[in-house]
């Protein structure tokens, strides 16, 4: 049985990133969706948005790591998103807190302005 | 489901990666046999996967093995009537009190080098019930969702 992540980026503009995921979010998926926003915050990408729509199950070491990628963009000054979670995701995510620093919405169209600074 | 119904499945899963996820799958079956409802469901299984890992990282269980209970059931009519399902999580390790875990708080988690311990938080949040046995022989979690 594998439920090994898969990460695929998309940079439709020199502003923001998106990281859409597939799959299960566990120690090694978080990893992976850390390497990658650490490679594009190193590159000076600063605002990103995670488009969870085909992750239907996470895990606390997982998203302990997304808190960590948290912590990291917050440090330079750039914005967190995610988009398209499950009501499951979305609720665990807002248990722990993590929409107190970052932002939560049904739509990428939404986050992207969000994190354009075009929407509040 | 009439209120005479009552399933009982066990599993037993070895401390190996994603071994969690088998587990989740019972849960799955189970619940859409007593119709529990699609995110009560994913709540259920978001709860089997902390209390699953929890054991695997910090039971020191000396089998290296999770034993899993998985029961479909329906109060009597003067508790309430309401059918449930339940899951225990047991192991046969060092035990742990409750008690003693600290609270997370997500902004002191960005603060600082450790970010993880929300399992308990996590189970507690997304079940009805909760009720954690520990001691020197182990520990069990009970953790109930009604539908």
């Amino acid at each position: 049985m594998s439920e090994t992540l898969k990460v695929t980026l998309e940079k439709p503009d020199g502003t923001v990133a998106i990281l859409r995921t597939d799959g299960y979010i566990n120690n090694t998926g978080g990893e992976e969706i850390a390497r990658q926003a650490y490679t594009l915050l190193g590159e000076g990408t600063i605002r990103l948005l995670l488009d969870l729509e085909k992750t239907k199950i996470v895990n606390s070491i997982g998203i302990s790591i997304l808190i960590e990628v948290l912590e990291k963009v917050l440090d330079q000054g750039g914005r967190l998103a995610f988009c398209r979670l499950t009501p499951t995701i979305e609720k665990t995510f807002q248990i722990m807190g993590l929409a107190q620093y970052a932002r939560i919405f049904p739509a990428p169209e939404d986050a992207l302005a969000w994190l354009r600074g075009e929407a509040e | 489901m009439s209120t005479a119904d009552t399933r009982e499945v066990h599993l037993t899963i070895p401390v190996a990666p994603e071994m969690e996820i088998a587990a989740t799958a019972q849960v799955a079956a189970l619940g859409e046999w007593m119709e529990l409802g699609r995110d009560k469901i994913d709540e259920v299984k978001m709860a089997v996967v902390e209390a699953c890992i929890n054991a695997f990282e910090h039971s020191g269980t000396p089998d290296h093995r999770v034993e899993l209970r998985f029961r479909v059931g329906t109060e009597r009519p003067g508790n309430g009537g309401r059918a449930y399902l339940e899951v225990d999580v047991l192991d046969n390790g060092h035990g742990f009190d409750p008690a003693c875990v600290a609270s997370p708080e997500i902004g002191k988690k960005l603060r600082a080098p450790h970010k993880r311990g929300w399992g308990l938080r996590i189970i507690r949040s997304l079940m009805d019930d909760v009720r954690i046995e520990s001691g020197e022989r182990g520990t069990m979690i009970v953790m109930r969702k009604y539908r």
